[in-house]
């Protein structure tokens, strides 16, 4: 194995986390930066060339190769896992940028209450309504905590929305739900298309409080703090699933990239596999990985960050040896443990009589209701919430034909053809994204069986819903229909019900937990600023950090923990290096 | 899979549908009127009787009638010969790894069969298609249709009655046009929120078109 010459930091993962921590050290410091990403390099302007639908929505090209590693599943410790030999439920994007490059870019702040959850929920309905074997948390920060930082990442990505909540004062027209904003968003909200409009219209007539989807596919012309210039969105409808071709929606590519590539103490490496954090009792020497042409290589640092996704994140410190497994059946053992899935579901499939021209929309052109994250669960029978909301993205046909109202019985065929041309653009969905709480039976560990493309065994998953999930999504399910009749429905599909974990329907790629933060080191990975508690020259970014899945999108809340981690790690830790909490 | 050994055709004919369709054959766009007689294209993974048989069988999952053309008019069958002999066809987008054991559904297919070999295989279930009855073919395809094979096949035609032409489907973008679909745009920005409840349907482009340059489709790729 060859030994290359040290560097000050080595980063593992070019996505949102680690390329942030990147501009913020390359910025801020003299230290020598690599960043080590497995996939390949994007350019804004390869985006043109992937507009489309077949090679990069249904083929997946930017995924990571599912071929060369996938995880595998099972519902309980009682089931066997198998692989999940196919993409589905979640989607990890490869290259430069990560899964930051093909996200919506819909960039909530998570609620006070998300960061107090555990206490919350006692608070409000004791301790006897806690569903059986939840594992909810309270994070060792508090929204208050983590404002200021929300604030640099909504201008580094120049956040398209409405303040609900400006300093204490509750402004209609945003989420009147939200937490205190010290600042209104960067930039104005998105242009609504039609069923966005419709769904506005239904729930404020209903007595909810729509709002427009925070965006980081910027609504107008944007520079950032850092100098960099962005296009405002042109609504072509290829986000998810895709780069941007103009650079409006915020990717490391776009919004990172070009500040570190000016620098001249940062540097990029391409196709290395990082396979090992190597550690020497509590010291982190550097990381081991696979060259592009599969050759071993050791890159010694003094600093490593961990920034590879929830899932790939749990799994290199569980190959590395580094902390305690987490084992479900005593309940010891940390790394691996609050494995969560946001709850996403299409609630209800409206079938109008009108047009919807619903190619045309952006990945968080759209609006929200936060009404159901506040109910008052004292006569329900789940203590859970989340957002009802509508998004145009922009339709495409491979992934849309064939949607046809539950009266016809055909999937082939004339009589199938005819219902599926005539509503093909004649339909919307009304969404759920739902909070996931975290259970002691949902948990993250190495497979016995499979193994990668290299030979290194796969990451397990060992999830399902609980009934909490399911009675939550059934709630919400007829409240949706009810705003599908008022927004002028006149078939209505309501979803069929949340019953197993699948890892064949897309859910969103917010999987969360495995390395989480935590107030001790005896039942925690990281400490508040993101720091191993047994390796303090190893910081894990990232959504693994989250103790539970909130209803909201994690992106922005990932980064902007990063953006305090890094403040932590210039302000104290490279003056005397050691714990920070 | 070997291949065969002689190259073989598929002949399209022009007799259906009234005006200009382009196909593209082997990267380039021939042009087919409904005054010529026919178009020979080049095969890269069936037999003729093999192509003949699938797109037989596309044309009863979406078949051409007063609602407009279908598989046989958009060039699914082309389609779905290019997707197989590529990389896809091999299980390029897919973890092979063994042991394959039966599985819930919820942790996904779980089979060993290559896209190529479910074909082979549905194509035995078949038989001669293209020969039968319409009613027949029907009543053959009502006997499959839980099959792997006829899902992918129904998934197949799907993708090649609406894809970019340059993947061989959707000829002359008519099913683009059957639907109001216009192609990869650059800018909606003075129509997102306009045309409420109104159709708004932009002439269709194809991303060649758009860019005014040749895209390689990814099964003209490796990777």
């Amino acid at each position: 194995m060859k030994t290359l010459p040290p560097v000050d930091v080595a980063i593992v993962g070019g996505g949102w986390t680690g390329l942030t921590m990147a501009k913020e050290l390359a910025t801020r410091t003299g230290l020598k930066i690599l960043v080590l990403e497995r996939g390949g390099p994007h350019k804004t302007r390869d985006y043109l060339d992937n507009m489309d639908e077949l090679d990069y929505a249904i083929r997946l090209r930017t995924m990571q190769p599912i071929r060369d590693e996938t995880v595998t599943l099972r519902h309980s410790v009682r089931n066997r896992a198998l692989p999940i030999r196919q993409y589905g439920s979640f989607l990890p994007g490869t290259g430069v940028g990560g899964s930051g490059e093909h996200w919506s870019g819909i960039s909530y702040r998570y609620y006070p209450h998300d960061f107090q959850r555990v206490s919350h929920l006692v608070d409000k309905y004791g301790r006897a309504r806690l569903p059986e074997n939840c594992a909810v948390r309270d994070w060792p920060i508090s929204y208050d905590d983590l404002e200021p930082y929300y604030e640099r990442a909504e201008r580094l990505m120049g956040i398209s929305g409405k303040a609900g909540n400006l300093r204490g004062t509750k402004v209609e027209g945003g989420n009147i739900f939200e937490g205190r904003r010290q600042s209104e968003y960067p930039t104005p909200p998105m242009k609504m298309p039609y069923l966005a409009a419709l769904f506005r219209d239904a729930t404020h007539s209903l007595g909810y409080h729509p709002f427009p989807l925070p965006a980081a596919t910027t609504s107008v012309p944007y520079t950032n703090p850092d100098g960099v210039p962005r296009a405002g969105c042109a609504y072509c409808g290829y986000c998810e699933r895709f780069g941007c071709m103009i650079g409006a929606k915020a990717q490391p590519t776009n919004t990172l990239m070009p500040v570190l590539t000016r620098r001249n103490n940062f540097e990029m490496r391409t196709g290395a596999w990082v396979r090992r954090i190597v550690a020497e009792g509590a010291h982190v020497r550097g990381v081991r990985y696979a060259d592009s042409r599969g050759n071993e290589v050791f890159q010694p640092a003094d600093l490593v960050f961990l920034a590879s996704w929830t899932l790939n994140n749990t799994r290199l410190l569980l190959l590395s040896g580094i902390g305690a497994p987490y084992d479900p059946e005593t309940g010891k053992g940390v790394v691996g443990s609050h494995l969560t899935h946001q709850v996403s579901v299409p609630a209800a499939t409206l079938f109008f009589d009108k047009p919807q021209n619903a190619f045309m929309g952006a990945g968080s052109a759209g609006i929200a209701i936060g009404d159901f994250d506040f109910l008052d669960h004292t006569d329900l029978d789940f203590v859970s919430g989340g957002a009802l909301y509508t998004v145009c993205y922009g339709t495409r046909p491979i992934a849309n034909f064939g949607v046809v109202p539950p009266s016809v019985r055909t999937r082939w065929g004339a009589e199938w053809k005819k219902a599926a041309l005539h509503n093909y653009d004649r339909t919307g969905l009304v969404r759920f994204y739902g909070e996931h709480l975290a259970y002691r039976d949902n948990y993250m560990d190495l497979d016995p069986v499979y193994k990668d493309r290299l030979g290194d065994p796969l990451l397990r998953l060992t999830l399902d819903w609980k009934d909490n999930e399911r009675n939550m999504v059934r709630f919400i399910t007829n409240r949706a229909v009810q705003v599908g009749q008022v927004m002028g429905a006149v078939e209505i599909q309501p979803f069929q019900g949340l019953k197993r974990y699948q890892a064949t329907r897309y859910q969103g790629t917010h999987i969360q937990g495995g390395t989480i933060i935590g107030a001790k080191q005896t039942d925690s990975v990281v400490n508040m600023y993101l720091q191993h508690w047994q390796a303090p020259n190893l910081f894990v970014l990232g959504a693994s950090a989250f103790p539970q899945n909130p209803s909201s999108n994690p992106t922005l809340t990932a980064v902007a923990l990063t953006i305090r981690a890094a403040d932590a790690v210039i302000q104290r830790y490279l003056k005397h290096p050691g714990a920070l909490a | 899979m070997p291949r065969s050994p002689r190259r073989h055709f598929l002949t399209l004919s022009a007799t259906t549908l009234g005006g200009l369709l382009v196909y593209t054959l082997d990267r380039k766009s021939a042009r087919l009127h409904a005054q010529t007689s026919a178009l020979k294209v080049p095969l890269r993974f069936f037999t003729e009787d093999e192509a003949l048989a699938i797109a037989a069988a596309a044309a009863r999952i979406f078949p051409a009638d007063e609602s407009g053309p279908g598989a046989d008019e958009a060039g699914v069958v082309i389609y779905i010969d290019r997707q197989l002999a590529s990389a896809y066809g091999r299980d390029h987008y897919r973890y092979t790894q063994p042991p394959f054991e039966p599985g819930v559904p919820e942790q996904g297919y779980q089979g060993k069969e290559t896209p190529r070999e479910i074909y082979r295989a549905g194509l035995k279930m078949l038989g001669p298609f293209h020969t039968l009855a319409p009613a027949e073919q029907d009543a053959r395809l009502k006997q499959i249709d839980t099959t792997v094979f006829f899902s992918l096949l129904r998934t197949h035609t799907i993708e090649g009655m609406f894809c970019d032409p340059m993947h061989g489907g959707n000829a002359g973008m008519i099913g683009w046009q059957m639907i109001g679909f216009p192609g990869p745009r650059m800018s909606y920005f003075d129509d997102v929120d306009q045309h409420y409840g109104a159709a708004f349907r932009p002439k269709p482009e194809s991303l060649a078109q758009m860019l005014g340059r040749p895209v390689t489709p990814g099964e003209d790729t490796e990777t």
